[in-house]
This record gives C-alpha cells, structure tokens and sequence, in this order.
C-alpha cells in the first residue's frame, strides 16, 4: 500500500490536514506529513504515488485512498502548472521533504553549502555572495554581500547573525512556509553567514503568532547542533509588535526593551545588538545563502532575474485570489501574469479592482499598471515596493477610502512612538480621511469666536483637507525614522490617486 | 509566587533575557501583574519603570488577570479582501462577555482567509456560521 502524504505546515493544518491524517491513518495506510507545495487554495492536499487529490474534506478520504474521487484530483503534482511554471530555489524541497527529518535534508543537498563554504576563506564566501546580486528579501533591497562585507570588516570580539523572522506584514507568508517546511536551510545559512562574517552566535526572531514555526525551529536546532557547532542558534518569540520587523526596533526587542526604533547610523552592521556588529538578514535571504554557496551556486543564481534584480523571488499571492499560495520564480514577471494567468483572477469571480503588493505599507496598483514587472527599480519607479513580496488581491467590493483609512489606524496601533510624525500623523491622518469622506469640515465654535482672528472661521472645504493630507503624507515620507511610517503614505497616496471616487462624501460605509 | 523565581533564574544565562522570561510568567499565570514586575526588575536589576515600559509596549502581554478565553481573529488586508470585516461583529455577538475577542493583524493564511486563533490552533476559511461556532465552542 502506497504511503500516504499530507502537510504539516500550519495553513494545511488549519484547512483539517490533522483530521485528514488521522483518517488515513485510521483505515491502515502510512501517513508522511511533508512540507507544503504552497497551492493553497488545494489545502488539504494529499499525495499518492505522487499523485494528487485537493481540496479533500475528510468525509471523502476513503474515496481518495481507493482511487477514486476524480472530480478532484489534479494528477501528477509535479506537473500541475502552478508547480510547473516556477524556479524554485529557495523552496525547493517544498512538499518533497519532511520538514524535520535530518535524512531527508541531507539527501536532498542539504548541508552541501555549508561544507563548501568552510572549504573556502571566509572573505571568498562573502565574495560569492556579492557575486550571487543577492539582495535582502525583507524588503530594502540592500545587497546581502555587502552587508555581510561590512560586519566581517567590522572590528569587534563579539558578532551576530540575527534574521529576522517578524513576518508581519499582511498578505505575507513565505518565512513563515520557510521556517515550519525547511528550517535546517535557514539554520544552514545562518551558519555560513556565521563563518563568512567570524560570528559565533545566530538569533532567529519569531513573531508569536507562528507557533508551529517555534516548535518546528526549536526541534531542527536541536537536531543539527552538532553539524553547526561552533556556531549556535538561539530562537526568541517575540510579543506581537508589528513594528519589531524593522531591524534596529528588532535589535532592542532581542536585548530586552521596548521595540522602539534607534535612529541610524550608527548601522547595525557596526553596531548592533548589544552593540556589536551584526548581520540583520530576512529569512528568505538567508535560506537562499546555501543554494548560492553550493558548487556553482552564485553563478547560476546571478544568471537569472532581470536588471540589478538578481535570482528569484518567492511570491505570495493571496487575498481575494482563486489559486493563492508561494509561487518562486526569477524577477521579471508582471503582475498580470500573476494575478491572472497564474492566480486564475478573484475567488470571488467578481473583477480585479486593486492589487496591494509589499504588505500594509505596499502601494494599491489598479489593474490598468498590470503590465508592471516584478523588480525592485521598477517598482521604486512606479511609486510601488516590493517589500516581502507579498501579493493581496481585492474585488470590485473594496472600499479604497476605507482601506487608506486602514492604512493609518494600523500605523497608529503600531507606531512605537518614538518619531512624531509616525506617532500623531497616523492618528491625524485617521481624522482626514474621515474628515475628507464627508466633505471637510465646518468651523467649530472656538474658531468662531472673535479671539481667533487668524482663522478663517470658514472651517475646511473638502479640498483643503486634502491638501492637508497630502502634507501629512509629506511630513511623514520625509520625517519618519523607519518604514512604518515613512511608507503608510504609499497605500494612502496610491488609493486618492487612483480611486479618488472612492474618496467621495456619501461613499462613506 | 515562589515559582517566579525559578521562571527567572530558568533564563539567567542568556543575553537580553528580558522577554523570555515575560513570556514564561504569562504562559506560567496569565498575566504580568505590577508586583511581578517589580521582582523582576530587581532580580535584573532594572527600574521598575524599565520592565513596566517594555511589559506596556508588547501587544501579548496582559497586566491583569482574564481568565476568558481568547480568540483572535485576523484583521489585516489579505483577511478584509475575503470578508473578515462582515466576521467581526458575528464573532463580537457569539462572545459575549464570556470570550475575549482580540483582532491581530496576520496570522499567515493569507490565501486562505478570513482566519482565526485559538490557543495553538489557527482556523482557515471561515464564515459566520464556522466562526460563531469557534467562539461558542471556545
């Protein structure tokens, strides 16, 4: 009797994976829970002779186990074209391995990077890395080598590799996939960040919402610490601050403080945690190191991608799309490929009305910019950021006002408060938008009283609230200390420019 | 309270063992009351203010005792894109007084939303009818 294979990652797991192997099980068959292939929308998938059936609701297991239930099958997985279409290099084990076993790691290439990398010098590896035009997957975009180039130059007794694994932007969930289906390929490249940059000490940063990441971590740390040694790895939760994905608020986190963010420089790089030099690295770019430090590695994953935008990218697709999950594939695909060709269009069947690509912080991009390719210059160019990747799609439904409104109440629930225009602007930037939804606003009684002779006593048009905004949007780019705010103006900005209807007195909801 | 001792001392050879340890008196009690707070700070030998600040600025730590039940239910964009804002109100009705309802802001389904949390187990693809029976079931 063929073994029997279903995810144990998290979204598999919360779609009745465990009750779907505990039936399998039940009625004799061998069950080997894998990593995710990431086709969501077939969660939970289960796999035969590598043949596949999704999604399957529990009451139909007997049916898939005999053969039978045709109506869902999807044939050989290998070749289903979401799968098909893709490069995966960082998920290349995705739905192949078990996520914990050491045998499996091992004889899909693991570990291979790592002893490549001690074979060579530890500045020959940074080199391979500047080589590979690796750049940092968390969303700046800054070349990895670089920043690695800069720590092992730095002086110091001690250094550090943190990676930061405070996936919290909306719409995102490759580390989260990364770390819960291929953890030892994050620790393996942690370990060779380690060598290269001389740090003995690694810490993964894991937002609390991903408990199964945490467990899965804790145990794959435990089973490699010998292969690692000397160099450890150390996983710390964190508390639920979104702002905590910005490396300088992470590096207070990991010390013990409030997640406020310091102001740069000085940079990470010399003086980071605990102020020591330290490479600040997102998972995705750290899980891409032992590909890229294996034989031949940098110059096959420089051979592909576009421009200055070097190897692949692991894109999400979710929201309201009807084939959502990770799709890893070299820069250089556009977002109607994506969104269309790819992610089949909206769940809801109703038309593409926005797409949010980078997370909370990303632009809204109608439809009529879907010719835009995955690239971290055109994206800049376009007012846009990739940030993590992560691609939400919205129906005809959304309420563009009400999600720039969003936009700035999360920042406001967010901001750690130690930059003004972050801290109040998000909070004044919720009164304008209300404010500008239904229609200005009229001179209040203080305005009105003879004192006030600078004021107009007109109160606000509509249109001088929205010029208003726009220097709210201003101050906040320009004024910022980190992303949060600095960037809540590109949804904002992005849905007055394109959906200024919904942005009318009377579209309020 | 003689177990906040040994909690502490559970992490006093790590560096910036601050957080781990607020972590394990929540898990361990459920909340991080100001008398912890202040045996923490001296055990660290930091100011009150000092752990007061960093238990005040973390969304996941609570400074008094709710025993209720918690479900968090997940807001963010990728959630609203599939309906989660029509959730919140249903899940509000169904709780009660007797289940905290908390909004957090991605759980990382999100190609399979509206999503929930409760404890250790996430919960995709919900509706009214599931959601209300999740928070009932609580």
């Amino acid at each position: 009797m063929s073994a029997v294979r279903i995810s144990d990652d998290a979204l598999a797991r919360a779609c009745g994976a465990d009750e779907l192997a505990d039936a399998a099980a039940r009625s004799g068959h061998e069950v080997i829970r894998t990593s995710s292939w990431g086709m969501h929308w077939l969660e939970p998938l289960v796999e035969i002779d590598g043949v596949g059936w999704g999604p399957v609701p529990v009451h139909r297991i007997a049916d898939v186990l005999s053969g039978e239930a045709e109506d869902i099958c999807i044939g050989e997985i290998r070749e289903h074209p979401f799968i098909a279409r893709q490069q995966r290099l960082s998920f290349a084990r995705a739905g192949r391995t078990r996520a914990l076993s050491m045998d499996d790691y091992r004889n899909s290439g693991g570990w291979a990077g790592l002893e490549r990398a001690r074979s060579l010098a530890p500045g020959t590896v940074v080199d391979e890395v500047i080589a590979s035009g690796l750049r940092g997957r968390g969303g700046a975009g800054f070349p990895t080598g670089i920043k690695w180039r800069t720590v092992s130059e730095a002086r110091g007794d001690d250094k550090f590799i943190v990676c930061n694994a405070d996936e919290g932007d909306s719409g995102t969930f490759a580390d989260r996939m990364l770390m819960e289906g291929d953890p030892y390929a994050l620790i393996e490249g942690m370990a060779i960040a380690g060598y290269a940059v001389g740090a003995q000490q690694g810490y993964i940063y894991v937002r609390s919402e991903y408990p199964d990441a945490i467990r899965k971590l804790n145990t794959a740390i435990e089973n490699c610490a010998e292969i690692i040694t000397p160099f450890v790895v150390e996983v710390r939760v964190g508390a639920g601050a979104y702002v905590c994905g910005e490396e300088t608020s992470l590096l207070n986190s990991l010390e013990g403080k409030r997640g406020e963010v310091r102001a740069k420089p000085p940079l990470p790089a010399l003086e980071g945690l605990f102020g020591c030099p330290t490479v600040v690295n997102n998972v995705l770019s750290l899980a891409a190191i032992p590909h890229i430090l294996s034989e031949g590695g940098a110059a096959s994953y420089a051979a592909v991608g576009i421009d200055r935008s070097r190897g692949t990218m692991p894109i999400q697709l979710g929201g309201n799309i009807r084939h959502g999950g990770l799709f890893e594939t070299a820069f250089g695909i556009t977002l109607r490929e994506l969104v269309y060709d790819i992610g089949g269009g909206t769940a809801s069947g109703r038309p593409v009305k926005a797409v949010q690509v980078g997370g909370p912080l990303g632009a809204y991009i109608p439809p009529d910019q879907f010719d835009l390719v995955f690239d971290y210059e055109a994206y800049a160019g376009a007012d846009a950021l990739i940030g993590h990747g992560g691609v939400v799609v919205f129906d005809d439904t959304a309420d563009m006002g009400a999600l720039a409104r969003f936009a700035f109440e999360f920042c406001a629930a967010e901001s750690c408060g130690k930059c003004t225009p972050c801290r109040i602007g998000a909070v004044r930037g919720v009164e304008l938008v209300d404010r500008i939804r239904s229609g200005g606003r009229a001179a209040d009684r203080v305005e009105r009283t003879p004192q006030m002779q600078n004021a107009s006593g007109n109160g606000r048009t509509r249109e001088e609230e929205l010029g208003l905004l726009d220097d709210l949007c201003e101050t906040m780019t320009y004024g910022s200390l980190c992303a949060l705010g600095g960037f809540t103006p590109y949804p904002v900005r992005s849905a007055i420019r394109h959906w200024p209807d919904d942005f009318l007195p009377g579209e309020t909801t | 309270m003689a177990d906040l001792d040994q909690i502490i001392s559970r992490h006093s050879d790590k560096k910036g063992q601050l957080l781990p340890i607020l972590h394990d008196i929540q898990a361990e009690f459920g909340f991080i009351d100001n008398a912890m707070q202040g045996q923490v700070a001296q055990v660290l030998n930091l100011s009150r203010a000092e752990v007061h600040g960093v238990v005040s600025f973390y969304h996941d730590f609570r400074t008094s005792a709710d025993l209720r039940p918690e479900v968090q239910v997940c807001g963010a964009e990728a959630c609203q894109a599939r309906g989660a804002g029509a959730l919140m109100g249903v899940a509000q009705d169904a709780a009660g007084e007797r289940v905290r309802i908390r909004t957090v802001y991605c759980l990382g389904l999100c190609s399979v939303g509206p999503a929930a949390r409760i404890g250790d187990r996430l919960h995709a693809r919900l509706d009214k009818a599931i959601l209300a029976r999740l928070v009932e079931d609580a």
